[in-house]
């Protein structure tokens, strides 16, 4: 445990955002070795990318059609119809007549509360574990350690064992199958953010804060006019981590939002991929639903994939 | 990685110049204003955490079907446990599917942290080998369900077109686990690479140079160089991905099921099973507990026996 609560210590704030160390060799000199681990590290970036390529090429085929020609590299039969009965754009009668099922399925409703979902539990956790930080790191309290201690505790014990009394409790409140009742456990606090925030909080410059507090700035204005703006890397940083994982979170709302109106992308498609309604899945509409489920994530990745991979090693492990 | 200690007390007050009277009263109020920042995080923690932990623990001796209250039974629920020949398949299963996993995830992520090291720095490439990672678990298994089916994947179609039989890669017993660990090997190994990666970067480069001037060969400087170097890192990438592989849930839930018969309940599919399809959440609640402990042992064991806490960097 003690190494995992370390590793982070490792992290210079201010290096967040450094470009990568400049080459120690401008042209580095070809060898056959060089050019056999260039075409290994190649076949790992091509088994990476073939399951997203294939997700497009069947997405874009008709679902009735994908028997004839299941080892296509293009897609067979093209038509934009997977996505259409998909978004509820289709007909029933379309949709059945491309291997559908007549049934109406809408993702946008499912987009719509997997985007609550995410952003609610994103502002709510970066906010208030920014704040549990901030008293972690930068103020002095009896018992500051000791609660320390008990929340990065919970980071041990394996969230199946808190999930069940978690369920009755959610149950108790009547919140099943409501957003509140998803989004409650992690709204608040998960030990990983709050750990994550007092380390880079430990190294914020502690001048300016003397500053502040020489000027007569007690502990709001600090955390507001000090800690958030020169935190705000890590914090961002953060923010998108708890998207990320909120987004592809599924046991849980699973267990809590089953319902149709609450029910969160990932399980949509659980839901969809068990309807079989010409004998076997829809696969074209199945993986249309997938390209759905991951482009906002993919979209966010390719604008702020930086910040997530330099946090990687910065933040040890998540 | 040389890492200041973590436990930087804030300067006791050093540039603050309040006069003695002042003195207590900033400090009661910095305390009562800690408490407050606090505050929030602190319900989520007792109302999320603390509380059903200890609620979990008193389920685990009661038989709870949700509907009327727990009845206290002793350690009926653990004796029920030690007796339950599902409860040790799930073991049994969930150990051979960590196996695969994690052993094919680690040496695959090292190769691939040395390559990007020795090559490139590029953000691309970076990006890419993270790239599964960032997409659900669900997601994932998704298309490799499909990419694996009998009749319409492309693998199947690829062994029969060089003239094998096809395989039912979930419909078969001894295929089940390995393609479930396959496809999580998919997922993790990039973002596992990219963890030893930054460890990798952390070794001086004058212990290569210095090796290289030996005469090292390149295989020689891995063994003696970076593998002791990389043991922390390792030690505690490992301890973080084994604890994770333990507790495969998604890809078990949207793929298989648990089957066929039995061959992929996973622990942590057996316990949801257990409590929010048969409500026996006391039986549920003391097979979590169960595996608490054993995560609890493990990771103190793994700790131990690769001494992850100490450097050979010095």
């Amino acid at each position: 445990m003690t190494t995992i609560i370390n590793a982070p210590a490792v992290t210079a704030p201010q290096e967040l955002d450094r470009a990568p160390r400049p080459r120690r060799r401008t042209t580095p000199k070809f060898t056959l070795g060089r050019a056999m681990a260039w075409v290994a590290l190649g076949a790992v970036m091509l088994i990476t990318l073939i399951p997203f390529y294939w997700m497009l090429r069947t997405s874009f085929s008709t679902s009735t059609s994908l028997g004839s020609d299941p080892g296509s590299l293009l897609p067979v039969d093209f038509t934009f119809g997977a996505y259409e009965r998909v978004l509820g754009l289709a007909t029933p009668a379309e949709a059945l007549a491309e291997g559908g099922s007549g049934a109406s399925i809408n993702f946008w409703v499912y987009l719509r509360n997997s985007l609550i979902v995410a952003t609610v539990t994103t502002i709510g956790q970066v906010l208030f574990c920014s704040m549990a930080a901030y008293a972690f790191a930068r103020l002095q309290w009896r018992g500051r350690d000791l609660v320390f201690s008990a929340f990065i505790a919970a980071l041990m014990v394996p969230p199946i064992f808190t999930t069940i009394p978690n369920f009755v409790t959610i149950r108790e409140l009547g919140l099943l199958n409501t957003y509140a009742g998803i989004i409650l456990p992690t709204l608040l606090m998960t030990p990983f953010a709050i750990f994550f925030l007092r380390q880079f909080f430990l190294g914020i410059s502690r001048e300016v804060e003397e500053a502040a507090i020489i000027d007569g700035a007690g502990t709001l204005r600090r955390f507001f006019q000090v800690i958030l703006p020169l935190g705000s890397a890590p914090i961002v940083t953060l923010a998108i981590l708890t998207y990320i994982t909120s987004w592809n979170e599924y046991f849980w709302p699973q267990l809590v939002g089953r319902e149709e109106e609450v029910r969160v992308l990932t399980v949509a498609l659980g839901v969809f991929r068990s309807q079989t309604p010409q004998g076997g899945p829809d696969w074209a509409g199945l993986m249309a639903a997938t390209l759905i489920a991951a482009l906002p994530i993919l979209v966010m990745f390719i604008f702020l994939g930086r910040r997530v991979i330099n946090s990687i090693g910065y933040s040890g492990v998540k | 990685m040389t890492a200041p200690a973590i436990d930087r007390r804030p300067a006791r007050s050093s540039a603050r110049t309040p006069t003695k009277k002042n003195l207590f009263g900033l400090k009661r109020r910095e305390a009562i204003a800690a408490w407050l920042f606090v505050a929030p995080a602190l319900v989520g923690f007792i109302a999320f955490y603390l509380w059903p932990a200890i609620s979990g623990l008193y389920y685990s001796f009661t038989d709870f079907d949700l509907l009327t209250a727990p009845e206290f039974i002793g350690v009926a629920n653990y004796t029920r446990l030690l007796s339950d020949p599902l409860f040790w398949n799930a073991l049994g299963t969930t150990s051979w599917y960590v196996l695969i996993n994690i052993g094919l995830q680690t040496v695959l992520a090292l190769g691939i942290a040395v390559l990007m090291q020795r090559l490139t720095q590029s953000m691309v490439v970076r990006g890419v080998v993270m790239l599964p990672y960032l997409i659900a678990n669900v997601i994932a298994a998704l298309v490799w369900f499909y990419m694996f089916d009998f009749q319409f994947g492309i693998i199947n179609e690829i062994i029969a077109g060089i003239g094998l039989d096809r395989v039912a890669f979930f419909g078969e017993s001894e295929w089940a686990i390995p393609t479930v660990a396959f496809i999580n090997v998919w997922r993790h190994m990039g973002y596992t690479a990219l963890l030893i990666f930054a460890g990798l970067q952390a070794i001086p480069k004058d212990v290569y140079e210095a090796g290289a001037i030996d005469g090292g060969s390149e295989l020689r400087m891995f063994r003696s160089i970076t593998l002791p170097l990389l043991r922390p890192v390792l030690a505690m990438v490992l301890v973080v991905t084994v604890t994770g592989s333990f507790q495969i849930f998604d890809t078990i839930a949207v793929t298989t099921q648990g089957g066929p018969v039995n061959a992929t309940r996973v622990i942590n599919y057996y316990i949801f099973d257990m409590a929010f399809n048969r409500f026996d959440f006391g039986y549920g609640s003391a097979m979590a507990l169960a595996l608490f402990v054993l995560l609890a042992v493990f990771t103190f064991v793994q700790l131990r026996l690769t001494r992850a806490n100490k450097s050979d960097l010095g």
